[in-house]
């Protein structure tokens, strides 16, 4: 229990600071803006209780803003994004349910589902993301194609990211 | 009271959510319609930790370029000092001349964060209030401009960059002083529109636009950029795209502007 919470917390820094560090540097294109920092939303465990899950998502959200200066604008998209977090959870359920001791990942639900359920949070939280971050619908198809190109952007990252973290098996 | 809590306990999720969104969500509306100056301050402390370490790293990658740009520098500043010392006028009026005052006090900084891809675009600066730094100065690099102060810490200083969509600024055609206001779309981070110039003004692509000097901020002639492409819409105004002098993807150099007659002019501006 203790061992999971410190890998939980060692996995927000480490997640923030990839965001912070690295790929707030990037900046290759104003189109692909990846926003990894998402990933921390999508590997919490199913048994979050949904209180837990929508604070977490406004601290996470709160700290990236603080680094990106855009108050308030990447709280309010995490914290939506967690909000649908369950009912996504929901919509692409296995037959018989999520098994206990596992976790939202390709290691144990395959790529497939993987890639539906973070396609899904991504694109959400990228969509409210970035036409909050504009403020009108005047550029409204040039700001959807930054959605969707940044939002494959992100979702390569996420899927990486699976490949990179080594799993214990059954704790 | 039971069934109220009962109810609060049923739908806790959603109310939470509710909550939590509104807090977010007036957080950013407010920084959508106003700049959050204090704020700024309070986070620029932070995140400058980081970002001058990452940039004191990245500097070297950008070593040639800004040796470039420091002799040309100083090759065009040379240029002007003989100038000074023919004409004999200038040269002798320092800051306690009272007859010609000293109106503009540069200080150079270095940039140590900057952003080009987002629509509300940052940079930080590795001076602040112990260096003289105040809120509302303009900030301009050998090339042209580069935008202004908004939030001030003791050592640091966040800047408004001119590809913000808060960010105005008065601007004039140089040839013939008609004047309008630069403000960016949002579309490409080199280039910026300018607005309000009547549509009876000749203007050509090529020309160059530079700052008014209407503001108190900016000293007039301050280089911003060429016409690119101008078109007449909707009325009697046009809309002119203007190519930015300033490459902000290779800025590591800059000068602050403080106006010394600030104040007084402030003053007097605010009395229509």
């Amino acid at each position: 229990m203790i061992n999971s919470l410190l890998r939980y917390i060692f996995a927000f820094i480490l997640i923030i600071l990839v965001q912070v560090l690295i790929l707030d540097n990037i900046q290759f294109s104003r189109y692909a803006v990846p926003f990894l920092y998402i990933l921390f939303l999508l590997i919490l465990p199913f048994e979050t209780p949904g209180w837990l899950l929508l604070i977490l998502a406004f601290f996470l959200g709160l700290t990236v803003d603080l680094f990106e200066h855009t108050y308030g604008i990447h709280t309010a998209a995490t914290v939506f994004a967690a909000w649908l977090r369950p009912g996504v959870l929901k919509l692409f359920s296995p037959r018989d349910g999520y098994m206990s001791n596992t976790r939202p990942g390709i290691s144990d639900y395959g790529v497939g589902w993987f890639l539906k359920y973070s396609a899904t949070i991504i694109f959400v939280h990228h969509f409210f993301l970035f036409y909050f971050e504009v403020f009108s619908f005047h550029h409204f198809f040039s700001t959807l194609w930054r959605v969707i190109v940044s939002s494959a952007f992100t979702l390569l990252l996420v899927v990486l990211s699976q490949f990179f973290v080594h799993k214990p098996r059954n704790e | 009271m039971r069934n109220l809590l009962n109810l609060i306990y049923k739908y806790h999720f959603f109310l939470l959510f509710i909550l939590l969104e509104g807090i977010a969500t007036s957080m950013g509306i407010r920084y959508n319609l106003y700049q959050k100056a204090g704020f700024v301050a309070f986070t620029e402390n932070i995140s400058a930790f980081f970002n001058e370490s990452i940039s004191s790293f990245s500097d070297y990658f950008n070593l040639v370029e800004t040796n470039r740009k420091l002799s040309l520098e100083n090759t065009i500043l040379k240029n002007q000092l003989q100038r000074v010392y023919r004409s004999d006028e200038l040269f002798f009026f320092g800051e306690n001349d009272t007859v010609h005052r000293q109106k503009y006090f540069f200080t150079s900084a270095r940039v140590i964060s900057n952003t080009v891809t987002r629509m509300h675009n940052y940079l930080s600066l590795d001076k602040g209030s112990d260096q003289g730094i105040q809120p509302e100065m303009g900030v301009v690099c050998s090339e042209g401009i580069v935008g202004v102060t908004n939030g001030v810490t003791r050592n640091y200083t966040s800047v408004l960059s001119v590809i913000n969509l808060n960010f105005h600024v008065s601007a004039k055609l140089k040839k013939n002083n008609y004047f309008g206001t630069i403000s960016w779309d949002g579309s490409d981070y080199r280039t910026v529109i300018l607005n309000e110039i009547p549509y009876h003004v000749n203007v050509a692509k090529g020309d160059t636009i530079v700052t008014s000097g209407y503001s108190a901020i900016f000293p007039e002639g301050i280089p911003v950029g060429t016409v690119e492409e101008a078109s007449v819409e909707n009325g009697s105004f046009y809309r002119i795209k203007v190519k930015l002098f300033t490459d902000f993807r290779h800025l590591t150099y800059v000068d602050v502007i403080r106006n010394l007659q600030k104040e007084e002019q402030k003053k007097l501006q605010s009395h229509d």
